[in-house]
């Protein structure tokens, strides 16, 4: 499979979860284990542009692959807009459900451009935040929407 | 949570897959989008030797019309129909359940025909696939079956498919002038499975009679339920607000829900009742204006 651009092969056990592929033999911490029953998001990656929550997906199935973690959306010292919208407009508290949050952003904001507060709202359903009350997640979301619609128009 | 040990297997084919399920017997069983396979298998409440990998075959996954006919592959993911215009412009019931149905990341992996084969009373689709009389076609060992949703749910996540059998498809006949359908649930929060959900496909003819009605009901029954009784009010009837009405107690005296956390069992009769009331009429509004 291909991890944040690179190459990776091994050999691991079918029940090996992805999730545990990602953060225990690739040392990829970033993303985060959160219920361990396909609740909380905090696991979310994108598997070839999609999210998808890691903790209910067998490495073995990933195999050939394109995956993505927070750890490989931006550059080495620079920020993705929507890691700079999170910043910017105090999108987290404690950070545990914020790469999760973004991962899912990202799929969200691919097919959905630009999205209303309801449907940000719908599309990261499945992300569990404990401390923000989301609405400066959703700040966050439309600021990036705003951004990432200039960046690809000036393109 | 760390599923027991099994070996996996992935088939590139529908024929690969069964012949692979032949070999490998009972303890072997198919996985599409694993969302409610692999929860079971981490809970140890499955705990299969073999999984079969059936995702990767390609050819199951598309959304058409053909002849009298609107064809769904079973590997069709649920976000491959929340976006899909055939279905957005005409076929709106499926929007109204797959909006209401986990979450955008679940449905990015769950498959139609893996929320169907479950054989789950508590999925969304299996009422609504009662709802519009859907086909569900299989390939065995033994060729194609061609199986009329009446005869599929056996019960406790049992069906008809037989250890071997691939859904392969799902058939619905196509969207006539003056149909409509409508699915709601009532959910403790979103992504969860219903507390009571209700699927209704209703057809009228030129003059407002209603010719074919299907009613489905979510969650309220140990197998996926067909309101029969309520059903036959108005087959051949011009709805009305009084038989509505009607159906909508008969729906809430005949579910069988039984209380647990979701809610007790008056409650959830209480539920049936104002969501059947409510899908009849917004079916019947939209078959009115199609
Ligand atoms: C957090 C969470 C919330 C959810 N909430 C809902 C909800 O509100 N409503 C709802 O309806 N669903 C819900 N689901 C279930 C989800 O929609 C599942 O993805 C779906 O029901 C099963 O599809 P699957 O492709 O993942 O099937 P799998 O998990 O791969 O398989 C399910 C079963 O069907 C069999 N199977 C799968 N495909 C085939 C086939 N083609 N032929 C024969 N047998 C097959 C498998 O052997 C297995 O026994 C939820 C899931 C999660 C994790
Ligand atoms: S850890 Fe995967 S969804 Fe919570
Ligand atoms: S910022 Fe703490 S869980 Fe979201």
């Amino acid at each position: 499979m291909t991890i944040n651009g690179e190459s990776v092969t091994a050999e691991v056990d079918s029940r090996l979860l992805l999730v545990h592929f990602i953060r225990e033999n690739l040392d990829l911490t970033g993303t985060h284990i959160g219920c361990d029953t396909s609740n909380c998001g905090a696991c979310t990656i994108l598997l070839d542009g999609k999210s998808v929550k890691s903790c209910t997906y067998l490495t073995v199935r990933a195999d050939g692959a394109d995956i993505t973690t927070i750890e490989g959306i931006a550059a080495e010292g620079t920020n993705h807009p929507l890691q700079q919208a999170f910043h910017d407009q105090h999108g987290l508290h404690c950070g545990f459900c914020t790469p999760g949050m973004i991962m899912r952003s990202i799929d969200l904001l691919k097919n959905n451009p630009n999205p209303t507060e309801e449907e940000i709202r719908w599309g990261i359903s499945g992300n569990l935040c404990r401390c923000t009350g989301y609405n400066n997640i959703v700040k966050s979301v439309q600021q990036a929407a705003q951004e990432m619609q200039k960046e690809s128009e000036s393109v | 949570m760390i599923p027991a040990n099994f070996t996996y297997h992935r088939a590139a084919s529908v024929s690969e897959a069964i012949s692979l399920s032949q070999e490998l017997g009972e303890e072997a069983k198919y996985m599409s989008g694993g969302h409610s396979l692999l929860p079971m298998m981490k809970l140890r409440f499955a705990t299969p030797e073999h999984i079969i990998d059936i995702s990767k075959i390609d050819g199951l996954s598309y959304i058409k019309e053909e002849g009298d006919l609107l064809k769904i592959g079973a590997l069709t993911t649920q976000t491959e129909m929340e976006h899909n215009k055939l279905l957005k412009e005409q076929y709106p019931i499926f929007g109204d359940a797959i909006w209401l149905t986990a979450d955008p990341s679940v449905r990015n992996c769950g498959t139609i025909g893996g929320n169907i084969a479950h054989g789950d009373a508590a999925n969304d689709q299996p009422a609504l696939m009662l709802a519009v009389r859907a086909t569900i076609i299989a390939a065995g060992a033994d060729g194609e079956k061609t199986i009329p949703i009446d005869e599929f749910f056996h019960g406790f996540y049992m069906t008809a498919l037989e250890a071997g059998d691939i859904l392969t498809e799902i058939q619905i006949p196509k969207a006539k002038k003056n149909s409509g359908g409508a699915y709601h649930k009532v959910e403790r929060k979103v992504g969860d499975y219903a507390t009571a959900g209700v699927a209704v496909h209703i057809e009228l003819d030129d003059d407002g009679i209603c010719q074919q009605i299907g009613i489905g009901l979510t969650n309220v029954s140990a197998v996926p339920m067909r309101l029969e009784r309520g059903e036959e009010v108005l087959r051949g009837k011009k709805i009305t607000d009084e038989l509505i009405a009607e159906v909508s107690q008969i729906a809430s005296e005949d579910c069988e829900p039984e209380s647990d956390l979701r809610g007790s069992e008056a409650y959830k009769r209480s539920i049936v009742h104002t969501i059947t009331k409510r899908m009849l009429n917004k079916a019947l509004e939209r078959a009115r204006n199609n």
